[in-house]
């Protein structure tokens, strides 16, 4: 029987994603992709999939689904205090769910976007050599949308094998602070900023709108003063992390779902490893940028790839434990001799004393 | 007729090639000749490139190479670079058959009353000349065309439509384009063409490239 997940409830915006649509942005094709490509990765690591396997991605929470044959998961990025037939699974642990097992989310506190990465992957066809979902354009993921109540998404044959329990103890939430910074290149168009509007890009906090989404993080706060009082230019291509400041003096930070060109000025382009933190803010969080050189940028990128990859470790057989007539997911986690506890879904360092049996 | 061209950061990841600030064919040939020159030289060097009305943006792998060498090797590109408006003979020349009128332009008659001349001659001074096709953006396919003659330039709708469908021809203000794909949109739409404009089962996926030439031929019907 072919495995497969079937939504009962969608919440606010659930869509399939990959790493993104890459090599058409000249045909005016949006990359989208996970708009936190770090905790999408982390979690296809932890269930052994390949590290761009398509997964799903939920916005804030409210998504119920159903599985169709066991198979091994994994959430991560933001917590939306999800239960699996009623008990509570953490973010960055893996889990088997049963046939017939109910996944049901809550809504996340902090941060944003939460990951369902299911062993094998989603499986949807490929759409010029990605599954990511692109709703502005209709291309990609599950029928070019988000998903609604019914929708049936197979999985594809599972890849790797790790057992559940196994976790990524040196993984964090990009950005759930709530108060988040990100370094930014100058440019390309800064020549268009007067030296005072510069200093307010780097010196004010601005604070995320609701007008925020997949195509872009919108900004309130201190207006950045154009040299001429002028902010649109002749339109030019956009990048991930993109800083436009439209006619109204407040910066637009462009995400995995932006359009391939713009028509305003860029003061600056956040820089490649805080893309996560983009995409895990929320309304209401507090963003200022960081002023860094392409070269120190570029090394931090080199820096960050020639490390190695933070452990996935193990837990030994995590057992369901009725504790009061409650139920609890129970497992010891092993890292490097380190022993740890994992309860209902959080890891806890634990001092361990021999006790004498008699 | 503008400065040297600069490079500049765009990030960590990608290098932008401004030529100018203006639309202007000639600009726009330059863009499109460092984009040939660019693909022949450094493509495995390249992740993808975005052409634009005056500016190519070069992505890259900065694990693989460095802001300052790969600006270097796009830099060294350029001197070779000519930028000519007049080289329209190397240029694809897209031909798109338009039913003009009726159901498939339904502001036909607005744009000819706009211009007090007749929708006939609307229909042969539209399909008289060539496009250029500065850009795609704003959505898969959507062409930026050049060179639409004034005597038809007519402002936007005031209210647009929920639904324009696909192959729909349209102009706002002094630009005239077409959508590859149903969308909502404001354009005065003058006619429509049968022809798919873009399609994700293509190895090439638009059949308008950026750089190429649409031109428009009126048919009486979609046969």
């Amino acid at each position: 029987m072919t495995r497969s997940l079937e939504i009962i409830n969608p919440g606010m915006q659930t869509t399939v994603q990959d790493a993104g649509r890459i090599g058409f942005q000249r045909f005016g094709v949006s990359v989208s992709g996970a708009a936190d490509l770090y905790s999408f990765q982390i979690g296809n690591r932890l269930i052994g999939n390949e590290e761009n396997a398509p997964a799903i991605e939920v916005a804030m929470g409210g998504l119920q689904v159903k599985f169709n044959g066991d198979s091994t998961f994994a959430l991560t990025g933001a917590d939306c205090f999800a239960e699996l037939d009623g008990i509570r699974v953490g973010t960055n642990l893996t889990y088997d769910a049963r046939d017939g097992s109910i996944l049901t989310f809550g809504f996340a506190q902090q941060a944003l976007r939460g990951y369902l990465c299911i062993a094998g992957g989603i499986d949807v066809t490929q759409t010029l050599g990605s599954a990511s979902t692109h709703v502005a354009s209709e291309i990609g993921g599950y029928e070019g949308r988000a998903v609604i109540a019914g929708d049936v998404l197979s999985l594809a044959d599972r890849t790797g094998q790790v057992a559940p329990g196994s976790t990524d103890v040196n993984y964090e939430i990009p950005a759930a602070s709530g108060s988040v910074a990100v370094r930014a290149v100058l440019g390309p168009q800064d020549d268009q900023f007067s030296e005072k509007g510069i200093k307010t890009f780097f010196g004010s906090k601005y604070v995320v709108t609701d007008q925020s989404n997949r195509q872009g993080v919108r900004l309130d706060g201190t207006e950045i003063e154009s040299k001429d009082g002028r902010y649109d230019i002749v339109s030019d291509a956009v990048m991930n992390g993109s800083v436009q400041i439209p006619g109204d003096g407040k910066p637009i930070v462009l995400l995995a779902d932006r359009q391939t060109t713009g028509g305003y000025a860029k003061i600056a382009t956040v820089i490649s490893i805080d893309l996560p933190k983009l995409g895990q803010l929320r309304p209401g969080d507090e963003l200022s940028f960081e002023q860094i050189t392409v070269e120190d940028a570029q090394q931090l990128v080199r820096d960050q790839a020639a490390s190695e990859p933070s452990q996935v470790v193990q837990a030994v057989e995590p057992e369901l434990f009725t504790v009061n007539g409650a139920h609890h997911h129970v497992g010891v986690v092993q890292n490097n001799g380190a022993r740890l506890v994992s309860v209902d879904g959080t890891i806890y360092p634990v001092d361990w004393v021999d006790i004498d049996p008699k | 007729m503008t400065d040297s061209p600069r490079i500049l950061p765009a990030g960590d990841s990608a290098v932008l090639v401004e030529f100018g600030e203006v639309i202007d064919p000639v600009v726009n040939s330059r863009v499109y000749a460092l984009f040939d020159a660019v693909e022949k030289s450094l493509g495995d060097k390249v992740v993808e490139m975005i052409p634009t009305y005056r500016s190519l943006l070069v992505v890259y792998n900065p694990v693989e190479v460095t802001f300052g060498e790969i600006s270097d090797q796009v830099g060294g590109l350029l001197d070779g670079i000519q930028g000519d408006s007049e080289t329209s003979a190397t240029r694809e020349i897209i031909e798109l058959p338009v039913v003009y009128g009726g159901e498939d332009g339904p502001d036909l008659e607005h744009v000819a009353e706009h211009a007090g001349i007749s929708a006939q001659e609307v229909i042969d001074i539209h399909s008289g000349t060539g496009y250029l096709v500065y850009m795609l953006g704003f959505a898969p396919g959507f062409p930026y065309l050049g060179g639409l003659d004034e005597r038809i330039a007519c402002p936007r709708l005031t209210t647009p439509r929920v639904k324009v469908p696909a192959g729909s021809v349209g102009i706002a203000e002094s630009q005239t384009g077409v959508y590859p794909n149903e969308s909502p949109g404001g354009w005065q739409l003058i006619g429509r063409t049968a022809v798919p404009l873009f399609d994700v089962q293509r190895e090439n996926p638009s059949l308008i490239k950026p750089g190429a030439e649409v031109r428009f031929v009126p048919v009486d019907s979609h046969d």
